[in-house]
């Protein structure tokens, strides 16, 4: 009994205050920034490099949604156009605007009023694992733990569908998932929710195209958020949630330009 | 001449010198090794050769840390007489070529699909039934109740009594093996990345040193010694993550919180050395890509003192708190035998009494130079499987220490290009779920056609199912976390 109490002090509090109060350290590898106008001879070799095709050249542009965030196209740049900056937030509410191409990037706005009405204050997300490696599961595992403490905010992770108002999906869809995926999106109530976590439930990842998966979870049931990543860092899962739930207000937490 | 040929971890052999034998030697020369010389299977695949499909078996005698391989050549006919009725540890690698290349074993006990349930050569395969009065089954998944992968699990009880599990996979099947060899290099390396997501910096390093095998390059020093601070802090994520899911399964959450949150620890350690919490895109071959700076080092240092006796702290209490051990000791038993002969590998075979650490026995890169001893446990039971993580955790956090003091100033990267031709390589490293194994073949023109990857998971699913018998279903969360096998690398 002692020992516990005696734990329980030297352990103290250690909830993370979000929104954060300060960028992840170097060399995390945040969302990235493009600047087109540093690649004007159309060199291509970012293009070439990049294992999932998420860059377009000429004009430079880059798919969040493919991008797993490695540093082939860093390397392989001499002019610096492709930067890591150390921002989390990247969560997309319109598959189009997955699309950077240096302009400002457009975050996902809020559900609309009668939507948040009903899961502002209170959601309830089932998760299916849908063909990932995993990674992205323990992201959204670690939302639970007491740093990132992901009930303070009123969302929980629930065990059956049947209690959820959303689903969230990990993994580029196998096919032997598929049909397990279909009904745990049946199941859940209307209205609801979709969310995709990671590059492989938005386009397929590093497996897209293999005749084992479907290329990402819009294929198969209908996606209201993108959380791009490869996995996607538990404040850019979090980010993301409580975007679409319109409790970040951008005075209070203004997006820096990088 | 009836001998396999030799060849050490992740050193490239000619394909020419691997022996070719008829169907009966072969066999033969497998059993051979695995009565005689004490050795394990690990791995049979094939792989095509002209019109004919090559068989190949590789297994290795971990007290010589040698590897043999050898081949044999199938008939029309496309079958042979099954190895696992006398070695039971072939049996998922047998299930699993007759499920992809329709190579039958004949005299195979449990034919059973691996990943194609019902697409697989003889449809759909039915689950063990048991009938009688107080029988009854229990299906779990493919959907579970909390945040993890896919995959159905089967009880048969009799009453409160589990009388056998069955576990059914396949449903993260993605075709990783067959994408590997057609896809250009950087593509290879970030699949190879993401065979387990929580085996990142394993699978990363095995394909490593299998490309840089072929390649005949080597890596700077100091890359060596990176590779093996991350590979080390991955295993120590895991293991402490483990213990905290052990603890929120017995409802001890002061140990599941805190663990959780020092789980956390070693991954943003992670982060801030290479860029992402797992390790992504940090070891590629011919190198690592970031190095950490003297200042990061002395850091690195300071928290992990400061880790080190927070993790001693709340393993102290949850190993002495007698309702943790009441719940976790002769709880999901596996045997000696039992592992023995199922071939189990990693933390799960050493609970079980077997040394088993390819750092120890097939030592490469930095651990060829500072050694890491095992740690046996003998009791089997989940409470062996959990002491045994924090032991490990504990060697590895010594290990660290020593590997940053060690850290050698030299260059972190060298370029790793053009493959031997008609080589094949196999390359082990001891993840922190056991042996990972990639196993590389290249063409005459030097392109890789074959690639074959063995979790460790594969070898080690049977053991939770046998784990599980007379048990009951309230034992499953625990033997399961005690374990925490990948279904996507089983899957693939």
């Amino acid at each position: 009994m002692w020992d516990l109490l005696k734990n329980r002090w030297k352990q103290r509090y250690r909830t993370q205050p979000f929104p954060p109060r300060e960028l992840l350290p170097e060399p995390f590898r945040g969302r990235p920034v493009i600047d087109p106008k540093r690649c004007e001879d159309g060199c291509r070799r970012c293009a070439e490099v990049c294992p999932t095709s998420a860059i377009l050249a000429s004009p430079l542009r880059l798919d969040l949604g493919r991008c797993l965030f490695c540093q082939e196209c860093v390397l392989a740049c001499p002019e610096g156009a492709i930067t890591y900056s150390q921002d989390h937030r990247m969560a997309i509410g319109n598959k189009t605007d997955l699309l950077l191409t240096g302009e400002e990037i457009k975050l996902a706005q809020a559900l609309d009023q009668k939507m948040r009405k009903l899961f502002g204050r209170s959601l309830k997300l089932r998760e299916v694992c849908a063909g990932s490696c995993n990674g992205c599961d323990l992201e959204l595992q670690a939302l639970n733990n007491v740093v990132f403490d992901l009930s303070r905010f009123g969302i929980q992770f629930v065990a059956s569908p049947r209690h959820a108002d959303g689903l969230v999906i990990t993994g580029p869809v196998t096919k032997n998932m598929t049909l397990a995926l279909m009904k745990s999106y049946e199941a859940v109530p209307d209205p609801k929710i979709v969310i995709a976590v990671g590059a492989c439930a938005i386009s397929g990842g590093p497996f897209e195209g293999s005749p084992e998966v479907l290329n990402g979870a819009d294929g198969t049931v209908p996606v209201d958020l993108y959380i791009p990543g490869c996995p996607p860092h538990p404040l850019t899962i979090l980010d993301g949630l409580l975007r679409l739930l319109g409790r970040i207000e951008e005075e209070d937490h203004p997006l820096k330009s990088i | 001449m009836n001998r396999f040929s030799s060849l050490q971890n992740a050193l490239p052999l000619s394909i020419q010198e691997i022996p070719v034998m008829d169907l009966d030697s072969w066999r033969n020369e497998i059993l051979k090794i695995c009565r005689e010389s004490k050795g394990r299977l690990i791995a049979l695949f094939s792989a095509p050769a002209g019109k004919v499909s090559r068989l190949f078996g590789v297994v290795g005698i971990d007290q010589h840390g040698e590897l043999r391989v050898g081949a044999t050549d199938l008939g029309p006919n496309r079958s042979y007489a099954s190895l696992t009725p006398e070695l039971p540890e072939a049996h998922l690698f047998e299930r699993e070529l007759f499920e992809e290349e329709g190579i039958l074993p004949e005299g195979h006990p449990w034919r059973k699909p691996v990943r194609k349930h019902e697409t697989g050569p003889e449809g759909a395969y039915p689950f063990y039934e048991i009938a009688g009065e107080e029988i009854h089954e229990v299906a779990v998944g493919p959907v579970h109740a909390g945040i993890i992968e896919p995959g159905h699990f089967r009880f048969q009880c009799h009453g409160e009594k589990v009388l056998h599990l069955e576990i059914r996979l396949g449903y993260q099947h993605r075709g990783v093996e067959k994408l590997l060899p057609k896809s250009k290099p950087t593509r290879r390396a970030v699949l190879a990345e993401s065979v387990a997501g929580d085996t990142v910096v394993g699978h990363a390093l095995t394909y490593a040193h299998a490309i840089e095998a072929l390649a005949g390059r080597s890596v700077p020093q100091r890359a060596k010694w990176l590779r093996v601070v991350v590979l080390e802090l991955e295993r120590l994520s895991n293991h402490i993550g483990d213990l905290g899911a052990l603890g929120a399964d017995i409802g001890f959450l002061p140990a599941s919180a805190y663990f959780g949150r020092l789980r956390g620890e070693f991954l943003n350690l992670l982060m801030e050395l290479t860029g992402n919490r797992y390790g992504r895109s940090f070891i590629r071959p011919g190198g690592v890509l970031t190095d950490l700076s003297e200042k990061k080092r002395v850091d690195f240092q300071r928290r992990l003192a400061v880790t080190s006796r927070e993790i001693r702290e709340v393993a102290d209490l949850f190993f002495s708190t007698s309702s943790v051990l009441a719940r976790l000791e002769h709880t999901g038993v596996v045997t000696r035998e039992i592992a023995q002969s199922l071939g189990l590998v990693g933390p799960a075979a050493r609970a079980s009494n077997l040394i088993r650490d390819i750092r120890h026995d097939y030592p490469t890169g930095a651990y060829r130079f500072h050694y890491i001893p095992p740690v046996r446990l003998t009791s089997g039971d989940v409470y062996a499987r959990a002491r045994i993580r924090s032991l490990e955790g504990k060697r590895s956090l010594e290990f660290l220490e020593e590997a940053l003091k060690a850290l050698p100033p030299d260059k972190i990267f060298h370029l790793c290009e053009g493959l031997q031709a008609s080589s094949l390589v196999v390359s082990l490293i001891e993840g922190w779920r056991g042996e990972i194994a990639h196993i590389a073949m290249t063409d005459a023109r030097g392109e890789i056609d074959r690639y074959k990857i063995v979790d460790p998971s594969f070898h080690n699913w049977m053991g939770l199912s046998l784990a599980m018998r007379d048990g009951q279903i309230s034992d499953f969360p625990l033997c399961n976390k005690s374990f925490n096998l990948s279904y996507a690398g089983h899957d693939l």
